[in-house]
């Protein structure tokens, strides 16, 4: 499956499985940068590992320190290969522009949904396109 | 986005790494909020202080990125971890790497101001003026009540626009943006400040939109304001409210609501330190504490933060020493939020009417926190 016409917020290729939540991250309160978890017991994606990962979510909430979260993700290895917002924000735009990890926003919900948990899939931000396996 | 071409050299280098780095955060977050181009902001606030919110890895960033940026408009700068003038219950090792973390915000030319309030310690630009807040509190009160227009920027964005003078023109820079679509109306009349901060996180929480209409919310005072604006920031990705105006949808936050909210932050029934300071306290809320803690002395060990400027205000009024009479300790430059002050090894169950100092405490610092509001607390911790 190929999605196309998402558009680049930080460009760049990345390659992971999907890590899928509809629930928004404050990356101060509930990433653990250091362990690359989500450290959150309330998160849906508590105790999941980031790394490598293509990290699908809303949107980021809350501390504007945020930013900085996902750059220690990226300067401890622990940063997804690429993340998609369903509504990009500045903290998640901001903190990757520095970690140089690729954002794609991907508004369709309908589209979101379809995404599996656990599956491979491949973010070529550049170009605007997310694909998933099998490939084609 | 469209750049000038002297942004398009910039962001290619001409200018050296700092500022091309500085263009791409501003390009990138133009891009997530869908702005046409880059306008000039007067000031920014800059978060991303306190070394325990930022980091080795934050650190390290900014003592490289100081050595070849200078701020280009005036900036100012979130609270650190702790009191400068009372480190003694601080690490070495905290001390260090938070000196060092001011040391490079005051090289790129930064007022040490270590403030969430800068509302209340900075002259107020005009109305429409465009600002750059990180520190989300700050942004939603500079909006909502100041009529200064700011997007919920990010440290690293507000950073950006200091270095370049720069930011995009999109979200709250534009009127439309500030009307709002969702109404949350409160079906209870509000008794204290806890109440509006409940209101605010469970705005932030449920409205997705940049600006949220708060119904039947009439005039605030600075406290209920501040209570309010830091929950709303914490919750959700909302930079600003209105006192009531045209909705086209509406939420009501009833009594269950409110309980929800407060299931959600306050999770002991006691505990064994008060604190108040998330937002930092500004010299009205000094004012009424003064009173409300007058001839009493608390029976809890009671830490308070407010700013260095508020502080040597309050001190010169002898507003300072009477608080300090009732056992209350005052801390400058630090807030309730991740501060070495107060942590598990320390302390059990924090008691605070902060929303936003219970959501930090309970899912960073991970202590239990019991909310209340501050005339209960004198109520029932002060003898």
């Amino acid at each position: 499956m190929i999605i196309s016409n998402c558009r680049k917020i930080v460009g760049g290729i990345g390659e992971g499985e999907m890590l899928v939540t509809t629930q928004p991250i404050n990356f101060l309160a509930m990433v653990d940068a250091k362990k690359g978890t989500i450290s959150d017991p309330l998160h849906e994606l508590y105790g999941k590992s980031l790394k490598g990962s293509i990290l699908i979510l809303p949107y980021a909430i809350g501390s504007s320190v945020g930013a900085y979260v996902i750059y220690s993700l990226k300067e401890y290895g622990n940063a997804p290969s690429a993340v998609v917002c369903s509504n990009a924000d500045i903290t998640t735009a901001s903190g990757c522009a520095l970690a140089n990890i690729p954002v794609l926003n991907l508004p369709h919900v309908s589209v979101i949904s379809q995404l599996e948990h656990g599956r491979k899939a491949r973010v070529n931000a550049d170009v605007g396109t997310i694909t998933v396996e099998p490939w084609q | 986005m469209e750049l000038s071409r002297d942004e398009e050299k910039a962001l290619d280098g001409d200018n050296g790494e700092a500022l091309a780095t500085a263009y791409r955060i501003l390009v990138a977050i133009g891009e997530a909020t869908g702005a046409q181009k880059l306008v000039p902001t007067k000031w920014a606030h800059i978060s991303g202080v306190n070394y325990n919110t930022i980091g080795d890895e934050g650190m390290r960033f900014l003592e490289k990125f100081s050595h070849a940026a200078k701020f280009a408009i005036r900036a100012t700068i979130n609270p650190m971890g702790y009191d400068r003038s009372k480190p003694e219950d601080i690490s070495h090792n905290f001390q260090q790497r938070q000196e060092n973390i001011a040391r490079s915000y005051e090289r790129m030319g930064a007022t040490p101001s270590f403030t969430c309030t800068p509302y209340e310690v900075f002259e107020i630009p005009q109305k429409g003026t465009v600002v750059s807040f990180a520190e989300s509190n700050a942004a939603v009160f500079s909006n909502s009540i100041l009529g200064i227009m700011t997007n919920k920027e990010s440290a690293l964005s507000a950073m950006s626009s200091a270095v370049t003078g720069k930011t995009p023109l999109s979200d709250l820079r534009l009127e439309e943006t500030r009307k709002p679509k969702i109404a949350v109306e409160p079906d209870f009349d509000f008794m204290t400040e806890l109440d509006y901060g409940l209101l605010g996180y469970f705005a932030g929480r449920e409205v997705k939109d940049s600006c949220v209409a708060l119904s039947r919310v009439k005039k605030l005072d600075t406290i209920q304001a501040k209570a309010l604006c830091g929950a709303i920031g914490t919750s959700g990705s909302c930079g600003m409210f209105t006192f009531g105006g045209k909705a086209k949808e509406k939420i009501t936050f009833g009594k269950k609501e409110a309980q929800s909210v407060r299931d959600e932050l306050s999770s002991a029934n006691d505990g064994d330190i008060i604190t108040l300071g998330s937002p930092q306290l500004g010299m009205n809320e000094l004012k009424l504490l003064a009173n409300i803690t007058e001839s009493r002395k608390f029976t809890r060990r009671c830490i308070i933060f407010c700013s260095r400027a508020i502080y040597n205000n309050s001190l010169k009024i002898g507003l300072a020493g009477k608080i300090e009479k009732s056992g209350a300790e005052l801390k400058c430059d630090s807030c309730i939020c991740l501060t070495p002050y107060i942590t598990k090894d320390r302390f059990d169950a924090v008691i605070t009417n902060s929303i936003k100092g219970a959501y930090y405490l309970s899912k960073s610092n991970k202590l239990k926190v019991v909310l209340k509001d501050i005339k209960t607390i004198a109520e029932e911790y002060m003898k």
